[in-house]
């Protein structure tokens, strides 16, 4: 019988939502209803399967990388918090001006923030530092097999000559933000949620 | 005692006569004949009154409790952009002649990725429509608050009328009319090949379809009837439950294509194929796409055959969308005649989840909901034009039936309903994106 998604998540949960995420109680009910269809076992957590069977995610040529970034470090399994923490990277930055109470501390949607998810969709094994392996697997994963290995070599070196500026061969964060001072980040990055 | 038991054997007596009475008055005769008394329209009437008023009290229960009444959004959660690759791309380049590979070229990716998360237009296709108001079906209720004990009571009176009356009445004569089917059928089959034979089966298979839909309390609304399909013709429809097949051919003849099913289902299949030609096929043959073929475009050639009645999607979408058409029935190269149904979700969903129930909880769902309320429009006839092949043909057909229901129209398959996306598509993006990050010195070389 129906999905009785809103029961069972009460009050005080969306409350800590709101407040950890910016989201507005209905934007929350909603991704909660949504939480709740893409959660085929029903067990209030999402697998790595149960976000492959989005088609147009798994066409996506990053989707697996996507996939891991709501799955925090070593688990199988995302809750409804997590789910939420890592969309409220892409709510567009002027809905906080709407959105007061927030607690202190820099909000998940800030520029830098959205900067440090892009970050780690390079860099896989978090050292903080995007290494060329890193930046070649991510360049396959995007261009396939339609561009030839020492072509791919010679993007991804002269991608790091010109970000790299303190010459250790790789890309920190700060350089990476250096990089992408002039992009519109909060724009590229943002998703219009409905109220 | 004795007088007693008399008593009420003779009062169930008179009861199950009068019932059945009423029943032949009101619902059998008028089926045979294809004539209607309204009362069901009248009764879809007060049920909207009925609806209407359930909403208001909600939205005044949420009001006085200083609460949002939960709305499921029918556009989405999220408000999409349609660019394209290329363009945002473009957009993100900073100056520079030659387009190279630019850490921020990811984001695209990226939100693209998490807006598909968030809302994507294949998942929800496979799941009963929300509704935009409650329709006092426990079934329907998943997120609305404020129901006040006025609106319980009336659930209660709802379900007491559901379960109590209408379900039986619909049982009845759901056994009524496939036993007439079966039984009829075979008679027919009993006369010489002629216009005798085709007309008798053409009356019997109408009346029993007729009981049928009022097995289901469905009030169906035909539009531009001046284009129902002819011989010699393949009918094309958009799939939502098994049903359909009942809908479309209260109004008109045609030969059922389809599997050879054991059980009940196998009876009647056997028992319809005596009256006229219907296209059953045995599991092995349906893998045999020529062989497929080949039965479909004899059927077709003969001219004193019925129209031949396929869903192309091959498999029951939720009625919002219409998903990609198969090639096979577009590639026999008669007359395509388009039909749009559209089913009103408020009375009653028809949309048959087969990976949630099975047929007989599906079957019993219908007939314990209000009503089946439709709309069937007949499209003008299509053929398939100069220079276009099977596809092009099948997503114009598919276009043209999307437009008249009101649907979505999409090119991902039915089939991802069961099935995973083929690697494909990934490899289009993959090669879309090479394109434009090496595009321009290799242009024209690129396939």
């Amino acid at each position: 019988m129906g999905s009785r998604a809103s029961s069972l998540l009460r009050e005080e949960d969306i409350e800590e939502i709101k407040k950890e995420t910016g989201f507005s109680h209905s934007q929350i009910t909603r991704l909660y209803s949504r939480f709740h269809s893409l959660d085929k076992g029903e067990n209030g957590a999402l697998s790595r399967e149960d976000f492959q069977r989005i088609p147009e995610l798994a066409i996506n040529p990053l989707g697996d990388r996507i996939i891991n970034a709501f799955f925090p470090e070593g688990e199988d399994q995302a809750n409804f918090r997590g789910f939420m923490r890592t969309l409220a990277h892409f709510r567009p930055v002027e809905d906080n001006e709407k959105n007061k109470d927030l607690t202190s501390g820099e909000p998940l949607n800030s520029r830098t923030n959205k900067l440090l998810f892009a970050f780690r969709l390079y860099d896989l094994d978090r050292d903080d530092k995007i290494s060329r392996d890193e930046l070649l697997q991510v360049l396959r994963m995007m261009v396939g097999v339609n561009i030839s290995d020492e072509q791919l070599g010679s993007i991804a070196d002269r991608t790091i000559q010109e970000a790299d500026t303190n010459g250790d061969m790789c890309i920190s964060f700060s350089e990476f933000i250096k990089v992408l001072e002039k992009v519109d980040v909060e724009q590229k990055m943002s998703i219009r949620f409905l109220h | 005692m004795f007088p007693l038991s008399h008593l009420i054997c003779m009062l169930l007596g008179i009861s199950f006569t009068v019932w059945f009475t009423l029943l032949l008055v009101f619902i059998i005769v008028p089926a045979i004949f294809g004539v209607s008394f309204g009362i069901r329209r009248l009764y879809m009437k007060s049920l909207i009154k009925l609806f209407e008023w359930a909403t208001l009290r909600m939205e005044r229960g949420a009001k006085e409790k200083n609460q949002h009444l939960y709305k499921p959004y029918s556009n989405g959660i999220i408000a999409k952009e349609p660019v394209s690759l290329e363009q945002e791309i473009q957009d993100m380049r900073r100056g520079g002649a030659e387009p190279e590979f630019d850490m921020s070229d990811i984001f695209y990716f990226c939100r693209r990725g998490v807006e598909s998360i968030v809302d994507d237009e294949v998942t929800k296709r496979f799941t009963a429509e929300e509704l935009e108001s409650w329709n006092l079906l426990t079934r329907s209720n998943y997120n609305f608050h404020h129901i006040s004990t006025r609106l319980t009571a009336l659930w209660g009176v709802g379900v007491l009328i559901r379960y109590g009356f209408l379900l039986p009445l619909r049982v009845t004569l759901a056994f009524t009319g496939v036993g007439l089917l079966v039984v009829l059928t075979s008679i027919v089959g009993l006369f010489p090949n002629g216009r005798m034979k085709n007309y008798l089966s053409d009356k019997v298979h109408l009346m029993c379809y007729r009981i049928c839909v009022r097995a289901l309390t469905a009030i169906i609304t035909y539009h531009d009837s001046e284009n129902k399909p002819k011989n010699g013709g393949i009918c094309v429809a958009n799939h939502t439950s098994p049903i359909d097949v009942i809908i479309l051919a209260s109004d008109g003849c045609y030969a059922m294509v389809g599997q050879v099913h054991g059980g009940l289902m196998g009876v009647i299949q056997r028992a319809m194929v005596k009256a006229c030609p219907h296209i059953w096929f045995e599991r092995s043959e349906v893998k045999d796409r020529h062989l497929v073929a080949k039965r479909l475009s004899d059927h077709v050639a003969d001219k004193s055959k019925l129209p031949i009645l396929i869903f192309p999607e091959g498999t029951c979408i939720n009625n919002t969308s219409v998903m990609m058409f198969k090639k096979g029935s577009f590639e026999i190269g008669c007359t395509v005649y388009p039909v749009a149904i559209k089913y009103d979700p408020r009375f009653g969903d028809a949309f048959w989840n087969s990976s949630k129930f099975g047929m007989v909880n599906y079957l019993l769902h219908m007939m314990s909901s209000w009503a089946i309320v439709c709309s069937v429009w007949y499209l003008p006839p299509m053929s398939r034009m100069e220079g276009e092949d099977a596809v092009q043909f099948a997503n114009r057909v598919k276009a043209a039936i999307a437009r008249k229901g009101g649907l979505a129209d999409l090119l991902w398959d039915g089939g991802l309903k069961r099935g995973k996306v083929k690697e494909v598509f990934k490899e289009e993006q993959q090669k879309l994106y090479s394109k434009v990050l090496v595009g321009s010195s290799e242009d024209g070389s690129s396939s």
